[in-house]
């Protein structure tokens, strides 16, 4: 185990040498395709060794590796420490192995990029915070990656900057992810006031002593910490970024904004799960902004066009479901959702751009301009891309919690879990049933995605259907791999209901159990779990069903010739106007402070004008008034002198 | 006639004093410089006439000797000199001039008049007559002129320089050629 | 016993004598009421050897050897000025200006 500081240093590695190659030799493709993908596999086999030294070891705690003191002020210590436990253990193996997999498919999506090296700099720059958010042994360490793994969002969202609106996308996921970070500062502040420390071990021990169960500080903190969470998990009202972020190439897409970065939120709160234990109003806020976002979310999934998009409001929705399971205090649901939801989103997004891959090629060869993102313009793709349609199914059925594939599994725990908390307190019920109706939906946009994409009558033009092919085996290989994972990957936690193991939850148990004592979760009877999941099941595969019935491919048109949305449909394709709402309301105001009032009044009026210049005209006024002494004159002189004396008498006479 | 007797120095006092006031303001009023100088020189004599008073007898005669009688002097060789004894027509400043003039008198005057409140103390004041016993005992001028000689030497020496400096220093600067 | 109205008519001298300097424009005349003050503060110097011994005459000598010393430069100075400016007015005498 004394290995894991190796595993976050080779991905720096990788950063140092590829962003080194991109500046004095970016066309080296083999060198930077060898390093970034090498580092990522090498980072994923050590993690593989400190978690099997981890499983062997069976320690009672986390295992702590401090390494040097980062800011030792009087009673505030802060060390640059790495920990070892069941939760970063696992998040090691998703970043690391799911990572591993999506730089293989880089090295295929961006062979023809110009700025292919500074992309695998900033990939594995990413992959190098990521690993400090979750091996962290206190909040700093973790904050320390928090905002490392925004900056290196906004560096790959804005990677072709030369477009303005990418550029745009990048600074505004940078401003919105800010907003949430201020919400952790403040947490940590308060954390350190209450308890003195910043360290995940002493602060969870600490806590329930100094905060009392329910009362305002505890509330107060784990409120902030959401908060924090909502900007980097996409949550309401912090979630407009995401969407926007899909301007990014697809593989950051997959990585960062479907299987590692969003899910920072929801293992801060599971890492956090003591705080999180002894407020309750904070869980009830937790899971009902997770279950409102999940069910808005999809919402807007209905009539989205982009693919990347219709995948991003997925995300967005899938998110709000790891957070209503954490919320719940299931903490290890919450952490399989997290697992099969990288399994089946990386799939989804990956071969979303094996179909952006080929379509772009294919308008390439053409000189055609038409959106190759656009499902209009798609429509029969099975046929060309057999194996990535397939695989793609697979996801599909994952997502929507049709069984035995893994997001049955970890969708039906969540629910299950708030469908139980629901006993002690009602409103829990009305959360199950968001869920439930976000679990509809999904089901009938990812169906609607697959039908318009791959199935139907082909919409692309004649012309480049013959250039259209399946992705080379780089990218394709991947694909397989986590098309594996998704149908497989629920055997990881199969519940006690099926006579499973559950294996993750019992894995968990080192880190959830202190929460778990604080807020013991009550328990179903096996009759009501097994209602629970025919009413999931049903509502699964109900919603494949409607699409299947309700939507027709061959209604559409290509997207040059489509008709804009009216009515309802129009309100959901403009994402409910929320983007607008924020911008008339936050945006502009604040522009408006910035430009008006604190530039031109405070800066070029206040500070310039009365400040600097103003200065300036007080000094040479009173050299005027100096100069104006300067007559020459004796007799004046002489009036200036008695008037001296009298002043220094009355002085002296005092 | 007694009350005259017991009061004659303070009545020969207050009349040489108030003459003196009022020849020193003829002195700063009068248009003609000339006029101005021979006005000094009776506020002059008047000081001296107060000195004695104040048994400084010695020091009076020499304010007539030299202040009236060689610095006064010098200044009205240059006055003639300079043809100046009819005065010219702007010689004394106009109505601001005057209110400056008597704004800052004023308060320099009500200053001093809370100077005037000093009153050495009992530890360094000598009893009344020491000085007059003095110099009957040693004569007026050897009371100022021993010590002169014996613990003002230096000053007394440095003084001499002093005028040695003047003079040189008055030749030079009045000749037409260097 | 003298002392408080030596020290009046001292002080009312020595202010005569500053109105003088303020109210005139002959650099002679100005001279003459700078040795009025000069003769002031004699007086305030005499009174107060009367009390406090013989050292205030003294002083006294002292004062009246540099008026002498300083009247003769003071007046070759301004015989001077008269030679380059044909005046002496001192509204005229402005060279410090600057």
């Amino acid at each position: 185990m004394d290995l894991v500081w190796l595993v976050p240093a080779l991905p720096l590695l990788g950063f140092v040498l590829n962003g080194t190659l991109a500046l004095v030799r970016p066309q080296a493709k083999s060198a930077v395709s060898a390093i970034g993908v090498g580092v990522l596999v090498a980072a994923f086999g050590v993690g593989v060794l400190v978690v099997r030294a981890l499983a062997l070891a069976h320690p009672e705690g986390p295992v702590v590796f401090h390494y040097w003191d980062w800011i030792p002020v009087g009673s505030l210590q802060v060390g640059y420490a790495l920990q070892v436990d069941p939760l970063s253990a696992v998040m090691v193996l998703i970043v690391t192995g799911v990572g591993a997999l999506i730089h293989v498919f880089s090295v295929g999506y961006m062979r023809e990029d110009t700025g292919y090296a500074r992309y695998f700099a900033y990939l594995n720059l990413f992959v190098f915070f990521m690993l400090l958010l979750v091996l962290g042994a206190n909040f700093p360490v973790t904050f320390v990656g928090w905002e490392g793994v925004g900056l290196c969002s906004y560096l790959l969202i804005g990677f072709w900057f030369s477009e303005k609106v990418n550029a745009d996308a990048g600074m505004k996921a940078f401003v919105m992810n800010r907003i949430g970070d201020c919400g952790f500062l403040v947490a940590m502040f308060l954390i350190w006031q209450y308890t003195g420390s910043l360290d995940y071990e002493e602060v969870f021990a600490k806590a329930p002593a100094v905060l009392p169960v329910g009362g305002a500080a505890v509330t107060a903190i784990t409120l902030f910490l959401f908060l924090g969470c909502t900007g980097k998990s996409a949550q309401i009202p912090l979630y407009t970024w995401l969407p926007d972020a899909m301007v990014g190439p697809t593989p950051v897409s997959a990585l960062i904004h479907a299987a590692t970065m969003v899910t920072a939120g929801v293992f801060l709160v599971a890492r956090s799960n003591v705080l999180f234990a002894l407020a309750p109003a904070a869980q009830v806020v937790v899971a009902g902004v997770g279950a409102l976002t999940a069910l808005f979310a999809a919402t807007i999934a209905l009539k989205q066009w982009d693919i990347k998009r219709v995948l991003a409001y997925s995300t967005v929705s899938q998110l709000g479901y790891m957070f209503l399971g954490v919320g719940t205090g299931a903490m290890a649901a919450g952490i399989f959702h997290l697992a099969t939801h990288a399994f089946f989103k990386a799939l989804l997004f990956l071969g979303s751009g094996a179909v952006i891959h080929a379509m772009h090629k294919a308008y390439h060869a053409t000189h055609a301009h038409e959106d190759a993102q656009d499902m209009r313009n798609m429509g029969g793709l099975r046929r060309f891309l057999p194996w990535t349609a397939t695989l793609m199914w697979i996801a599909t059925l994952a997502i929507a919690g049709i069984p035995p594939l893994s997001g049955f599994f970890s969708k039906d725990e969540i629910l299950a879990a708030a469908f139980a908390r629901g006993a002690l307190q009602p409103a829990w019920y009305l959360f199950w049933g968001l869920g439930l109706a976000a679990a509809a939906l999904t089901a009938f946009y990812m169906t609607r995605m697959m039908l318009y994409t791959f199935h139907g009558p082909s919409r692309t033009g004649a012309h480049e259907q013959v250039h259209l092919r399946e992705a080379p085996w780089v990218m394709t290989g991947p694909l397989v791999v986590l098309g594996l994972l998704a149908a497989v990957g629920g055997a990881i936690n199969l519940p006690t209901l099926v006579g499973g193991s559950a294996w993750l939850h019992h894995w968990l148990e080192p880190v959830t159990a202190a929460g778990a004592a604080l807020a013991p979760a009550p328990e179903l009877a096996h009759a009501t779990e097994w209602l629970l999941i025919g009413v999931a099941v049903a509502i699964g595969a109900g919603g494949i069903a409607a699409a299947l019935r309700l939507l027709d491919p061959s209604a559409l048109v290509p997207a040059a010739q489509a008709r804009p949305e009216t009515g309802f449909a129009k309100v959901l394709w403009k994402k409910w106007y929320v983007d607008e709402l924020y911008d008339a309301v936050i945006v502009r105001p604040v522009l408006w402070v910035s430009r008006t009032l604190l530039w031109r009044v405070v800066d070029v009026g206040v500070v310039d004008g009365a400040g600097v210049n103003g200065a300036a005209v007080v000094s040479r006024t009173l050299g005027w008034l100096g100069s104006r002494l300067q007559t020459g004159e004796l007799g004046f002189y002489v009036v200036v002198f008695v008037v001296g004396v009298i002043a220094v008498l009355s002085r002296a006479l005092r | 006639m007694s009350w005259i007797g017991a009061h004659l120095v303070e009545i020969v006092f207050w009349g040489f004093g108030g003459f003196a006031v009022v020849s020193a303001t003829l002195c700063i009023t009068r248009r003609s410089p000339l006029a101005s100088a021979l006005w000094l020189i009776q506020t002059l004599f008047c000081v001296a006439v107060l000195f004695t008073l104040l048994d400084a007898a010695f020091i009076g005669i020499l304010q007539v000797l030299v202040y009236a009688g060689a610095i006064m002097v010098l200044f009205l060789f240059v006055i003639m000199l300079l043809n100046m004894g009819r005065g010219g027509p702007g010689d004394v400043r106009g109505l601001f001039g005057a209110a400056v003039a008597g704004v800052l008198g004023a308060a320099l005057l009500f200053q001093l008049k809370g100077l005037g409140q000093a009153v050495p103390p009992e530890a360094i004041r000598l009893p009344p007559g020491t000085l007059a016993a003095a110099q009957q005992q040693q004569g007026v001028v050897n009371v100022v002129a021993v010590p002169l000689f014996d613990a003002f030497l230096i000053p007394f020496e440095i003084t001499s320089l002093l005028l040695l400096a003047a003079v040189v220093g008055a030749v030079v600067l009045a000749k037409r050629k260097l | 016993m003298l002392l408080g109205p030596s020290l009046a008519v001292s002080a009312v001298l020595f202010v005569i004598g500053a109105a003088g300097v303020l109210l005139r424009r002959n650099a002679i005349v100005i001279f003459m009421c700078v040795e009025l003050m000069l003769n002031a503060v004699n007086l305030t110097f005499v009174a107060f050897a009367q009390q406090l011994g013989t050292n205030g005459q003294i002083f006294v000598f002292f004062v009246m050897a540099v008026a002498a010393a300083e009247a003769a430069v003071g007046l070759a100075i301004i015989l001077a000025v008269y030679r380059h400016k044909e005046t002496v007015d001192l509204q005229h005498i402005n060279l410090l200006k600057g």
